[in-house]
């Protein structure tokens, strides 16, 4: 059974070798032509004039096009259609494509794109989030208000209050490889687009606006990209489309990437947030009643922000039971690059903003944050993952419950104890963080450790050290719900081989090898049987991004959809030439058991081949039982929930507010893991990059909106020695009481939440200076440490302007 | 003018064009896809190389390598750390089996990093790859792979350039492509010297760690070139009883191995300094020459009394290395002159340098402290300090030296000095730091000397879990 094994990603030979091939890598017909935008100089304004000659006679040039130039839309938005390819006259940001550029090389148009001569009316850009505020410039009508219970009464009922603030910073995606598109003209005015996206349909369909066609004429597809982390679901729009616009134009194939500078000055990031905090609670630590306002910088255009800011409400209780609470989200319009998806998709900002109110609780009762996190936890649901794992191998439980069919949990996960329910209505039947936080808190030796913490801090007195912990619970499930489907298309030759094609993309997740071992593990065959090709939305169509950690749950489940419908009709035809019931032949070890004759697999095929049994399936699937309705705040949208925690322990220099990670223990929630080696692979990299997110990464802006952070020699996310010298990654690897593919669960944004605890380890350890409460923002770098510590060694809290 | 070298083992024959860099060059003209573009100004590490010269093999970013700076040395990409038959190099076979690449997009780069450490039996693993930047692993299994492999033999093939390089580099017939005016290679510094009076102009080339960033990044013409590398006799490290003297083209890599016997806290500096790959590639002749306010050299050898070494023709002086500091973006140098070397003392045991960056490795300096501090009999006799990135160009802090000199070495007397960095320092708020915070924290490092000179704990690096 290839499911479950710790299988290498499928394209490690090639990547080590430097064979594997990405956009810009793929060989192109000779007179290819390649792009690059003129940009905006300025944040906010109207174009005047534009002199665009130079560009024009720059050697190499071919053809310059502007706003007025392009034949059919000329929107690249993936939501609101606010968003030009070229600016219509109107400048929304520092970085704004104003032209572009058509030329014989990379270099030819890159050096072109800087001639243009451009003159606007500056307008005062609105850059942060007091200054949108102010002038009421956002998304909406008005703030998105969710409650549960009555919340005002509630606070003022309680007997302990407390409130603060915290700012969050946002994020960089610096996947290495930066957006790149390819579009190759054909007959008819068709298209070929390959390109850098994690969502080829959406690529395909705004080629097809653009170029005035049906989408059939566009064909999109994508073998790999050296990164994605959400910053390619809508970002790579303006390279295909300038591309399929170009190829149009000139007939020429047409290639576009982003030189690193424009790459961050252009597309958008992680969104910054601001979480204000009103809390009531009880003397024993137990939240009573919690007002969250979110501020969410979006930038100038609406993209996803609609959907970041909702998950952000989504995860704003993490992992505790709120009795009575408001959150109200402002979704804020700035002049600066429009903000997106990010690994977390808001999930860790409003998550974070829930850990900083437990830490600043802990802090103001003197106890353990610990202790504060168990008391207030969703409580375990009996015959939940508290019951004993099953003796059986996961995807014998999987055999017995067949999609579809019967009560959502078998009877040994059926909930006995009332379920709790979250501010959004859903009830909390998987709650698994009781038993992880006590096998973490063991395995790491929390208690002994934040002791020792206590005595090292004691003799010195320049360095300190922090320690701490967070747990994760993270909702899986696009919360635009119609997301989430998918399908698959595997044929099997008459050889034996198969070739699998689903809808998901390979970011370098490993995406590609879990669905390859669980159509390898339907045939009963190893992976090597099973050919991976790229995402194609001529082959699977109406695909979702690859996003919301959905990859493997949705496509994994489309894949075996296909591979099973394949299995039925040879079964069918083996029995009848064998003269047995279909449910007498299995799939295993290569061969195929008919009653009592096994022969080869691909003796099996080729039989059912000459006996014109069809050997090819469409897949499909879709994800149970979701309802959701997002202006009340209320409904399922999520599938289950996955779970993690983690213990950090951090130094800090009081002196200069320099800071290192230690160490950091993980232990996360991948269901019964369809790789545990990937899923480690996942976990360890999620927790630098939110680790790096909460620390040494900071985006900073000029007062005219200039982004000031746009290479790696300024904007630093973790190197090397930056990952914790000891770092203990362990696997919760129980099934999914969720009927999932084989029981596992979804693995790419959850543990990034694990970073959390770094910066609440740095909150401890600046916490050591005096008696104030810390209320570290983020990123806490150096110097925002250094400031941290110097409030609270004069005697004063950190939150206090 | 053409330059030849050596190409996984092949001999090729390039035109000599100073901004052409060999990253551009592998991919656009040679179809080797594997040396990818992460960032193109040597921050990221997805274009590393291994270079070898008859100094052995080093790790370079190609993406800041100007074909001209190749002349007689043997390039390996990743297509050539495997086998000429395809067998894998063992750090590849680790790297699968470690599961060491994710997206795979940063992993050739890291395959040939870890190779050349591997080759170079090195294995402090996270300075020889603090020039690689990955974003999906986390790093950890990648560490893991060079770990696993370190005890393993140097294939043959890793070590087939070695006894090939040193060809002449110049040979050939004319290249056909024209377009550019051919760079001047010099041979030593005589020649340079003769040669830069006559064409003062010139853009002169050392590493090309920050000229390669004009060219790349800026379009920057330039209509007249040197590449000063082939110049052995600049590149010398001499070594007396008293003195250390460094020629202009030392690489930071060498530097680095001289200070860690002398110096060892500027070395600690180098360390952090670029990155394997910048350090290789870097000179501290260039580090000076650009007058860069945030070079990590000058405070620490300002700090070490240095003396610069300037040659206008047959014509040599020197002055103390912060006379050469006139104001941001002018130094006292004069047209045709050029640094040919600097020196500075053998032993200085009191020299401490900190640099403050947002990350410890491969950052440019928020700010850079140098304290050489002589305390005899509990009283200051004599102090050098000096700082990067509080000025417009590297400074002395003679206020802050002035307030203490002469008087008891105490918590009292670094206190009561305290103030006198307002007066000698009125630094910028930029996307590195606040003017406040590089004030407070530059007092907060004579805090930190003084606290090491009494033992306390200060580093944060030598602290472990």
């Amino acid at each position: 059974m290839t499911v479950a094994q710790p299988l290498p990603h499928d394209s490690a030979a090639l990547h080590v070798t430097g064979q594997a091939r990405y956009i810009d890598d793929l060989p192109t017909p000779t007179g290819t032509l390649h792009l690059a935008f003129g940009l905006s100089t300025i944040a906010r304004g109207m174009i005047t004039t534009i002199d665009l000659t130079a560009v024009r006679a720059a050697p190499g040039v071919k053809a310059v096009q502007q706003a007025a130039d392009l034949p059919f839309t000329n929107d690249v938005s993936p939501s609101a259609h606010d968003e030009p390819l070229l600016s219509d006259g109107s400048i929304h940001y520092l970085g704004q494509p104003i032209f572009l550029v058509i030329a014989t090389s990379h270099l030819a148009a890159r050096k072109a794109a800087r001639l243009g001569k451009i003159s606007y009316t500056e307008e005062p850009p609105i850059l942060t989030i007091d200054a949108a505020l102010a002038a009421n410039s956002r998304f909406e009508d008005g703030p998105r208000i969710w409650t549960k219970g009555d919340m005002g009464a509630a606070l003022n009922a309680a007997l302990l209050r407390l409130s603060g603030s915290i700012e969050m910073g946002g994020q960089e995606h610096f996947y290495l490889e930066g957006q790149t598109a390819l579009a190759q003209p054909g007959e008819n005015g068709e298209m070929h687009v390959q390109s850098s996206t994690q969502y080829p349909t959406e690529i395909q369909h705004k080629v097809s606006e653009a170029i005035g066609l049906p989408m059939h004429a566009v064909r999109s597809e994508v073998r790999r990209m050296g990164g994605g982390f959400g910053g390619k679901e809508s970002q790579g729009n303006a390279l295909a489309v300038a591309c399929a616009i170009a190829a149009r134009l000139t007939g020429k194939p047409c290639k576009m990437r982003y030189d690193r500078d424009d790459d961050m000055i252009i597309t958008g990031k992680r969104h910054d947030f601001r979480i204000d905090y009103d809390l009531g609670y009880a003397a024993d630590g137990r939240i009573q009643a919690l007002d969250f306002t979110h501020y969410a910088r979006c930038g100038w255009a609406m993209d996803l922000s609609l959907a970041v800011a909702d998950r952000a409400m989504l995860h704003a209780d993490n992992a505790y039971l709120l009795p009575a609470v408001r959150i109200t989200s402002h979704r804020l319009k700035t002049n600066t690059q429009s903000a997106t998806a990010f690994r977390g998709f808001g999930g860790p900002q409003g998550m974070l903003g829930m850990e900083r109110v437990i830490d600043h609780l802990a802090h103001a009762l003197g106890m353990d944050p610990v202790a504060v996190r168990q008391v207030n936890y969703y409580r375990a649901t009996e015959g939940g993952l508290s019951a004993p794992p099953p003796a059986a191998p996961p995807e014998d439980i999987f055999a017995q419950k067949k999609p579809g069919t019967g009560a959502r949990f078998g009877a040994a996960f059926s909930p006995k104890v009332a379920p709790q329910t979250t501010p959004y209505g859903m009830d909390v039947t998987d709650f698994a963080l009781h038993e992880m936080t006590a096998a973490l808190l063991t395995s790491s030796d929390y208690h002994a450790r934040r002791q020792r913490v206590a005595d090292w801090n004691a003799t010195h007195s320049i360095l300190k050290k922090g320690i701490a912990f967070s747990p994760v619970k993270f909702g899986i499930s696009f919360t635009l719900t119609y997301r989430n489907q998918a399908g698959a298309l595997v044929h099997v030759y008459q050889d034996g081989s198969i070739h699998l094609n689903h809808g998901g993309t390979e970011m370098g997740q490993g995406l590609f090898q879990k669905v390859a071992q669980v159509a390898a593990a339907r045939f009963g065959l190893d992976t090597s049987a099973v050919k991976i090709t790229a995402t194609d939305t001529a082959k699977v169509p109406n695909t979702s991004a690859t996003a919301a950690s959905s990859g493997s749950d949705l496509n994994g489940m489309a894949a075996q959809h296909a591979c099973d419908q394949i299995i039925a009709r040879m079964s069918e035809c083996l029995a009848g030439l064998h003269q047995t019931s279909p449910d007498q032949v299995k799939f295993t070890n290569g061969q195929v058991q008919i009653g009592a004759t096994a022969i080869p697999f691909a003796d099996a095929v080729n039989t059912c081949y000459l006996n014109c049994v069809s050997l090819s399936a469409a897949g499909f699937y879709k994800t149970p039982g979701l309802q959701w309705d997002r202006i009340k705040g209320q409904g399922r949208p999520f599938f289950y929930f996955a779970y993690g925690a983690a213990v950090t322990e951090v130094v800090i220099d009081t002196l200069t507010g320099e800071n290192r990670i230690l160490r950091a223990d993980l232990l996360h929630d991948t269901g019964a893991s369809l790789n545990p080696a990937l899923d480690i692979g996942q976990i360890e990299g999620a927790y630098v990059q939110g680790a790096g997110w909460l620390t040494t990464e900071e985006l900073v802006w000029d007062a005219k909106g200039a982004l000031r952070t746009h290479a790696p020699s300024t904007y630093k996310i973790p190197a090397c020695s930056d990952r914790p010298e000891v770092f203990n990654v362990g696997l919760w690897n129980q099934p999914n009481p969720a009927q999932t593919v084989y029981r596992s669960k979804a693995v790419g944004e959850p543990p990034l939440m694990l970073g959390i605890s770094a910066l609440l380890a740095l909150s401890h350890a600046v916490s050591a200076c005096g008696p104030g409460y810390p209320a570290l923002d983020a990123p806490a770098t150096a110097e925002r440490v250094l400031a941290t510590v110097r409030r609270v060694q004069s005697g004063g809290c950190g939150d206090e302007p | 003018m053409d330059i030849a070298f050596l190409l996984n083992g092949e001999t090729v024959q390039v035109a000599a064009d100073p901004t052409r860099s060999l990253l551009d060059w592998l991919r656009e003209d040679q179809g080797l896809c594997g040396t990818k573009e992460g960032c193109n100004e040597g921050d990221c590490g997805a274009c590393t190389v291994m270079v070898t010269d008859a100094g052995g093999a080093r790790a370079l970013n190609a993406c800041i390598l100007m074909l001209p700076q190749l002349a007689g040395k043997a390039v390996r990409t990743v297509e050539g750390i495997s086998a000429p038959d395809g067998a894998l190099h063992p750090v590849q076979t680790a790297m699968i089996t470690h599961h060491g690449s994710q997206c795979g997009f940063c992993t050739p780069g890291f395959v040939v990093s870890m190779a050349v450490a591997h080759l170079n039996r090195r294995a402090d693993h996270d300075d020889q790859l603090a020039g690689n930047l990955c974003r999906c692993t986390g790093y950890a299994p990648i560490i893991r792979a060079a770990q696993a492999v370190t005890a393993e033999p140097v294939p043959e093939w890793m070590t087939a350039d070695q006894g090939k390089v040193g060809f002449n580099p110049l040979s050939g017939p004319p290249h056909r492509k024209v377009g550019f005016n051919p760079p001047y290679l010099p041979e030593n510094a005589d020649d340079l010297a003769t040669w830069y009076l006559a064409n003062p102009d010139a853009t002169l080339i050392a590493g090309a760690t920050d000229v390669g960033l004009w060219i790349t990044k800026q379009f920057r013409a330039l209509p007249q070139t040197a590449f000063l590398h082939r110049a052995k006799d600049l590149q010398a490290i001499e070594i007396n009883d008293t003195e250390i003297r460094i020629g202009a083209m030392a690489s930071m890599t060498d530097v680095l191995a001289v200070m860690a016997i002398h110096h060892p806290s500027y070395a600690e500096l180098i360390r952090r300094y670029g990155s394997v790959q910048v350090r290789n590639a870097a000179t501290i002749g260039g580090n000076i020459a650009n007058g860069s306010p945030i070079g990590d050299n000058p405070p620490a050898l300002i700090a070490l009394g240095a003396i610069l070494h300037l040659r206008r023709g047959a014509v040599r002086r020197e002055m103390p290395i912060e006379a050469f500091f006139i104001n941001y973006g002018k130094q006292d140098r004069a047209p045709g002159e050029f640094v040919e070397a600097v020196s500075m003392p053998r032993t200085a045991p009191a020299l401490k340098c900190y640099k403050i960056s947002k990350r410890f490795d491969q950052d440019i300096s928020a700010l850079c402290g140098a304290f050489n501090i002589t305390v005899e009999v509990g009283k200051v006799q004599a102090a050098r300090i000096a700082f990067g990135g509080m000025a417009g160009i590297p400074t002395r802090a003679l206020a802050v030296e002035a307030a203490f000199v002469g008087r008891d070495w105490t918590a009292e007397t670094i206190r009561t000095a305290l103030p006198a960095f307002a007066t000698d320092f009125t630094p910028l708020s930029d996307m590195r730091a606040s003017a406040d915070y590089r004030l407070i924290t530059a007092q907060n490092l004579l805090l930190r000397y003084f606290a090491q000179t009494t033992g306390e704990l200060t580093d944060v690096l030598e602290v472990r879990a």
